[in-house]
């Protein structure tokens, strides 16, 4: 793994090995479950199914039916017995099947979870882990493709991560286990299948609130998290081999926290600057970060900073219905070289 | 269904006991009653809500609780804070806002608590203390340990889909948690006959095969004998149950209610005539306890009530540059230091100044 948290190409170590996103995750739940008994995972078909999308698969048998509780369609009631237990000093990883059923939880992560620490003045806790996929592209239509990513990251009291490759879905997961705080790790389903490079090292955690630089350049710098940036890293890649332009990509990793200085130091080498989220744009993540630049880098911008996200609209069924309202790489490639200035 | 009808007699406490529980509901009514006067002063801000004709409820079920056991509340709270131990002077400043209150002046009225006694805290959304009391049930199941939780709420949590979530989780989980209805009759002004299908709540218990139980939550001695057998049965069996608790709040939903446009003033008064203070007391002196000791026990309530209020006027206001202090686990500037260039809110800056520590 560089330095940047991206997987490159191995080096000689031993330890580092392909795997997917989701075998990532499970590496990571597995490890930090054998070195720590307060570690558990609940939700609705973690167990005996082996996961809706198959990422806790074999853990159940590894572990069992204790550690890897199995529960009612009950989002508030699991959600908030997950908070309850990490009171007392337990670890649980609890699973939302998509980040869309987190909704109906919602009254428990905004209303209690993120209120502990401060409302009780510091006197108890809430290491809770919450981890769900998000991800919109295989017509599942309005109700489940949806990204709040903003809503939560706006969140006083919560912290929250959201993985764009195995090597960090493996880093960030290990380290919002460890959290002492509640995290809500945000996954993506259409890149659970995505291969890396990932370091196996039991120990070796990505910070939270530590950025990444996924690929360097000099032209354009695109602000992307989760599955934007393997958007971006392959217009980045198309744009250089065609145009001959050379797009940084900044990975934020993290969302809550932010790390605007790795952000700020990218625009002040490139002068231009794309935000791209998977999300509704309108108060969403673009939209933080395009304050924060405005605020930042006000002497270095030499273009409006632009943003593109998902189509203001529930998202529809039809295929050509829901390319069109999607991030897609062309749409990145068509606001990339308008910033630019150069012709599409 | 596991409904059981008590034929038993009812637990004799011991007459020291008796006196100790009747000093506690004593506390409770003083401590309210000046915490109501100190609001009105605007000593006191934010919602009060006060719980005058509940303490045999509140005192029987947290005298059941072993020193172990765990508890949580909704945000009518004051008296369950003082039954489990939690000195007046820490919940007098926390209605005061001051450093020294039992959350740092961060919680107020309804977010008392006290780790230490295992009070897990007042909780401001209805219902939303139901699911943590479960996650804490299953904690305590999971650590091996023969300890119970009791969960405090209202008559109008019964109707969140937290309720019924939490009940049929504990039950298919087994987890040695009792969920207290404190069946004042009124979810804010909502009689409970005009909220729920059921009005027998502790029937609704049957849905999810546990014990559900009701009681005359103005007998002291009826509230703590049920209380401590679920509770038992909790702990050594991991059987869940309901206990509903049958009783009358004097005063309005808080104190800004007058608590007349929903009720008559002639209800109030009747239920006046059966305070449970005025039955406890007088059960005391049917058991020979001196008049002259009664009253002394009374003048230093009075005294210690006092005192609390002068202790919470005295203490300071908790420091604006800890405006942050316990939000995020100490260890967590490092990883928001970069979130500061540009930030409006300013999170390393102005909120992690004083460090997270308490």
């Amino acid at each position: 793994m560089s330095a940047s948290g991206v997987a490159t190409t191995p080096t000689a170590s031993t330890g580092v090995e392909t795997m997917t996103y989701r075998e990532a995750l499970r590496l990571a739940m597995r490890q930090e479950m054998e070195r720590d008994e307060r570690v558990f995972v609940m939700g609705e078909e973690v167990g005996l199914f082996d996961g809706s999308y198959k990422v806790t698969a074999g853990l159940m048998d590894e572990f069992g039916p204790d550690r890897v509780r199995d529960t009612p369609i009950s989002e508030e009631g699991f959600v908030g017995a997950g908070v309850g237990a990490a009171m007392l000093g337990e670890r649980p990883i609890v699973e939302i099947m998509t980040l869309n059923f987190l909704l109906v939880a919602m009254d428990q992560v905004v209303n209690h979870a993120a209120k502990i620490g401060a409302m009780f003045g510091g006197e108890v806790r809430c290491p809770l882990v919450i981890r769900t996929p998000n991800g919109a592209g295989n017509q599942l239509t309005a109700q489940h493709s949806q990204s709040f990513d903003g809503w939560f990251a706006g969140t006083p009291g919560l912290k929250v991560v959201a993985p764009a490759n195995p090597a960090d879905a493996k880093g960030l997961l290990k380290a919002a286990i460890r959290d002492d705080d509640p995290v809500l790790v945000i996954e993506n389903l259409p890149i659970y299948k995505e291969k890396g490079y990932v370091d196996v090292d039991a120990e070796l955690l990505t910070p939270i609130g530590r950025a990444a630089v996924a690929r360097e350049g000099g032209d354009l710098t695109v602000v992307a998290h989760s599955f934007a940036t393997v958007r971006a890293l392959k217009v980045a890649e198309k744009l250089a081999a065609e145009r001959g332009v050379s797009l940084e990509v900044v990975d934020l990793r993290s969302l809550r926290p932010l790390d605007v200085e790795t952000v700020a130091k990218s625009v002040a080498k490139t002068n231009r600057v794309l935000c791209v989220e998977e999300g509704w744009p309108s108060y969403g993540v673009t939209a933080e970060i395009a304050a924060r630049i405005q605020y930042a880098c006000f002497d270095d911008l030499d273009a409006p900073v632009e943003r593109i996200g998902m189509a203001e609209v529930p998202l529809p069924y039809a295929k050509e219905l829901e390319l069109a309202a999607m991030p897609t790489e062309d749409r990145i490639e068509r606001a990339a070289l308008q910033v630019l200035e150069l012709a599409a | 269904m596991a409904v059981i009808d008590r034929t038993d007699a009812p637990l004799d406490l011991d007459v020291d006991d008796l006196f100790g529980q009747y000093r506690t509901m004593f506390l409770i009514r003083r401590f309210e009653e000046a915490a109501e006067r100190q609001y009105k002063a605007a000593r006191i801000g934010g919602y009060c809500h006060l719980s005058s004709g509940q303490e045999a409820a509140t005192v029987g079920a947290v005298s059941a609780l072993e020193p172990d056991d765990l508890l949580i509340t909704g945000y009518r709270c004051h008296g369950f804070a003082l039954a489990r131990g939690v000195p007046a002077d820490a919940v007098m400043a926390e209605l005061f806002g001051r450093a020294h209150g039992c959350a740092h002046g961060r919680g107020g009225s309804m977010h008392l608590l006290d780790v230490s006694r295992g009070y897990y805290g007042g909780w401001g959304i209805v219902g939303g203390q139901l699911p943590i009391a479960t996650g804490m049930a299953l904690s305590l199941v999971r650590q091996g340990k023969e300890q119970a939780v009791l969960c405090e709420l209202g008559d109008g949590a019964v109707n969140m889909g937290a309720w019924h979530e939490s009940l049929n989780l504990a039950s298919v989980w087994n987890l040695p948690v009792v969920f207290m209805v404190v069946n004042n009759k009124y979810g804010m002004g909502t009689s409970v006959e005009r909220a729920s299908a059921e009005p027998d709540v502790f029937k609704r218990a049957a849905a999810y095969r546990v014990e559900g139980e009701r009681v005359d939550g103005d007998d002291l001695e009826e509230v703590e004998w049920t209380t401590t057998r679920l509770l038992r049965a909790a702990r050594e069996e991991r059987k869940p149950a309901v206990l509903e608790a049958m009783t009358y709040r004097f005063r309005g939903h808080s104190v800004a209610d007058a608590g007349l446009a929903y009720r008559t003033k002639e209800e109030i008064e009747e239920r006046r005539e059966q305070d449970p203070l005025t039955r406890t007391r007088a059960s005391l002196v049917t058991r020979g306890v001196p008049l002259e000791g009664i009253e002394a026990l009374e003048a230093e309530v009075e005294v210690e009530v006092e005192a609390s209020i002068a202790f919470a006027d005295a203490d300071e206001a908790p420091s604006v540059d800890r405006l942050a202090a316990g939000m995020y686990a100490e260890g967590s500037e490092e990883q928001f230091e970069r979130m500061r260039p540009g930030s409006p809110a300013g999170e390393e800056e102005l909120v992690f100044a004083g460090g997270l520590g308490r």
